[in-house]
């Protein structure tokens, strides 16, 4: 076990896998020498070499198209988004050829070994575009799987199962949490399951979901209930898209309350598809509506950020409002 | 020769350029009667190697006859020909050796022929039967073949373009002296796209041939709507990348060109472009008539240059070919392409499961619910159903079977 931070998790898991499989290449903008704006390469083309870790021109599309067609041919393509606001002049290659290689082609040819890692979120005071939370475009999908970690030991090893995913993975990392993220983390190579939900904290009362930084918000929040006298699940979807219904209804079913939270707005949000599924699998034992606690409907702002977030506050409030219902 | 800046000759007055000092000639070899230029030198082509590039020619043209006709008596949902384009795309497959990845635009169906796809495997695709790889799930023509290393077509425009240079740079790890050719028509060159894989092709230096085909639309525009200057050609110089311009109805010119982009690419990892300049004599698609946007008469230009007929009298004066030979070898093309057409629109349609595999590597437990949900929608209403209906439970009796193989499915990464 070894402290680190999530980005240290982050390049210790690119490491671990570039290590264990030489199909594993790295690549995207600035993340050669320099390791990334973030440094999630860090010292990666030193041990790996160029032809492994390299510079790409500034070219989303090109990037994703670039790890398509090496992916299609067997390597391993880790392809690093300098910020997921700037994923966007790659949704053609991703949603219409990543998502759809496989099936287009009767698995003739897939892209299975594809990951695209982006930083994403907001509380870093990045302001209009370096704060978004696109899951839910992805989401709409299918063929995609998107995976968010919060914290470093799950980065770790959600990472490592991405890479070795047969499916095309997003892995979004919560960039607020780079470097106020710390936790002991395995030096070996591990892998957490994709697709499954897990329960961090158990409760009677009422059910709270969250993925990525909304994590810990949730958890204040659930703090504060608790003080009020509320006992409350806590789950970390993990995986947005194949997402783990079991676990959500399992849970709902014995608290007959939820409140989903993510950062993104809230119209077509994945709270509403969460929301939908629940409503529809607990109907008879919900004893108040599903709520939802999100962004507002807006552009990600700068100076009001702390008013536009999610934050424990409004978790709380809908915990109350649930509750009192 | 590798410079990251310019090392030109600083001026004191304001100098502009904007490349029209630079005339790109175009290269080829045989004259449309289909002898020599004179100075055109001794072709690299070989006996076998010419006869099985002419033989994929002329099969893709009865193919295309064949299957525009079905799809005018309603028997096809939609068909696109290669007509006029068979020497640029067929004369770049014969240029490459057969494990040569290729990642065409959607009319290369002549690189297909060339590799041996059987008329069976056309057919099952274009009738989205029960045979077809891809089970039925794309529109006519979007071929696929890993065996003949052929990318499965992709409907959106240009998205190979990029692809092609990621597969080729593994090509270039895996070091095992491949390339790949991407195939795209000039409209595409538009797209970003293609921008992104010139450039990363050439920074990086992967071994990827660029093939444009050239061939004056894209659907109704003509290309003096599609870009102002020298052609697509001219863009590799932006990129330093090599280029060259070819007469795209010149098979013997395609080859030879191809045949050094891929020397080039493959033992020098230097990314090439050419520009194929040729002619979609042809529709755009089934769905289009050009009658609307250009002349007869420009149409009756270029069935002068028709590819087949320059390739055919080159081999005839050599004695690699005869005509009666050509008769016979025509009649017995159509009359297969006919028989093996009926018997691929008798074939079932696919199995109902495969709207639901192949998504992911496993189907998730949520997309399951939703197809069992509609296996019993369709049990209880199979009146509506007619298509899928009749088979349910011999596609039960098939999946059981493909489970039992599928457990080295994962296996199978190239």
């Amino acid at each position: 076990m070894s402290r680190m931070n999530l980005l240290q998790a982050i390049n210790n898991a690119l490491d671990t896998a570039m290590a264990a499989d030489p199909r594993v290449l790295c690549f995207g903008e600035d993340v050669g020498v320099f390791g990334g704006v973030f440094r999630a390469t860090s010292h990666l083309q030193e041990k790996y070499g160029r032809e492994r870790c390299f510079n790409t021109p500034l070219v989303e599309q090109g990037i994703v198209g670039f790890a398509n067609g090496l992916a299609a041919q067997g390597s391993v393509p880790v392809a690093e988004i300098q910020f997921a606001d700037y994923i966007f002049p790659a949704f053609d290659q991703i949603v219409n050829e990543s998502a759809k290689f496989r099936y287009r082609s009767g698995s003739l040819f897939d892209v299975g070994g594809l990951t695209i890692r982006a930083p994403y979120g907001g509380g870093i005071a990045g302001g209009h575009y370096h704060s978004q939370s696109p899951e839910a475009y992805f989401a709409h999908t299918p063929g995609l799987t998107v995976v968010v970690p919060r914290n470093p030991h799950q980065a770790k090893g959600l990472l490592l199962a991405a890479i070795r995913s047969p499916d095309p993975v997003i892995f979004f990392e919560p960039k607020r949490l780079y470097r106020a993220a710390v936790g002991e983390v395995p030096d070996e190579d591990y892998q957490l399951p994709l697709r499954q939900a897990e329960v961090i904290k158990a409760g009677e009362d009422i059910t709270l979901l969250a993925w990525g930084a909304q994590v810990e918000v949730v958890e204040q929040a659930a703090e504060m209930a608790e003080e009020a006298g509320i006992s409350c699940e806590i789950i970390d979807l993990r995986t947005i898209v194949p997402w783990d219904v079991e676990t959500v209804a399992s849970s709902v079913l014995k608290t007959g309350r939820l409140v989903v939270s993510h950062e993104a707005p809230l119209t077509g949000g994945f709270a509403a598809e969460i929301a939908a599924t629940i409503q529809s699998r607990c109907f008879l034992y919900l004893e108040s509506p599903i709520a939802r606690v999100t962004g507002l409907d807006t552009p990600f702002p700068l100076t009001l950020e702390k008013e536009y977030m999610p934050g424990p506050l409004k978790v709380f409030e809908a915990i109350q409002q649930t509750m009192d219902f | 020769m590798k410079t990251t800046r310019s090392t030109a000759k600083p001026v004191h007055k304001p100098v502009f350029a904007n490349g029209d000092d630079i005339q790109i000639p175009v290269f080829t070899l045989l004259k449309p009667d289909g002898t020599l230029y004179a100075g055109a030198g001794q072709s690299s082509l070989e006996r076998d190697t010419a006869r099985r590039l002419y033989r994929a020619m002329l099969y893709t043209r009865v193919l295309d006859e064949r299957m525009m006709a079905a799809q005018r008596q309603g028997r096809l949902s939609f068909y696109m020909q290669c007509t006029g384009e068979e020497a640029a795309v067929v004369g770049a497959t014969a240029a490459l050796d057969d494990a040569d990845m290729i990642m065409a635009q959607y009319r290369e169906q002549g690189a297909l022929a060339y590799r041996g796809f059987t008329t069976e495997d056309f057919m099952d695709q274009l009738f989205g039967n029960q045979g077809d790889p891809a089970h039925g799930r794309q529109m006519p023509i979007h071929y696929g073949s890993r065996e003949l290393y052929y990318l499965t077509i992709s409907s959106p425009l240009a998205t190979q373009i990029p692809q092609a240079t990621g597969y080729a740079y593994g090509q270039k790890l895996a070091g095992q002296g491949h390339c790949t050719l991407a195939i795209f028509g000039e409209g595409a060159a538009s797209e970003g796209d293609f921008h992104a894989a010139l450039n990363m092709a050439s920074v990086h230096k992967v071994p990827v041939i660029f093939l444009c085909r050239n061939n004056g639309y894209a659907i109704s525009t003509p290309v003096t709507e599609q870009f102002a200057g020298d052609g697509v050609a001219a863009r590799a110089f932006g990129y330093r990348m090599q280029s060259i311009r070819v007469d795209g109805n010149d098979a013997l010119a395609v080859y030879e060109a191809t045949r050094e982009a891929r020397r080039l690419a493959v033992e020098e990892n230097e990314p090439v472009l050419i520009e194929a300049m040729t002619y979609r004599l042809a529709a755009h698609s089934s769905s289009d008539d050009p009658s609307g946007y250009r002349s007869k008469k420009e149409e009756e230009a270029w069935r002068k240059k028709d590819p087949l007929r320059r390739l055919q009298r080159w081999l005839l004066d050599r004695g690699w070919w005869e005509e009666d030979e050509e008769r016979e070898l025509v009649e017995s093309l159509r009359r297969e392409v006919l028989d093996t057409m009926k018997r691929a629109e008798k074939r079932r349609p696919p199995a109902l499961e495969t709207l639901v595999t192949d998504v992911y590597a496993e189907v998730p437990p949520a997309l399951r619910e939703q197809f069992d949900e509609l296996v019993a929608h369709v049990r209880r209403h199979p009146e509506a159903y007619p298509r899928s209906a009749p088979w349910l439970d011999a596609d039960q009796a098939d999946d059981a079977l493909r489970d039992d193989t599928s457990a080295h499915a994962g296996e199978a990464r190239p």
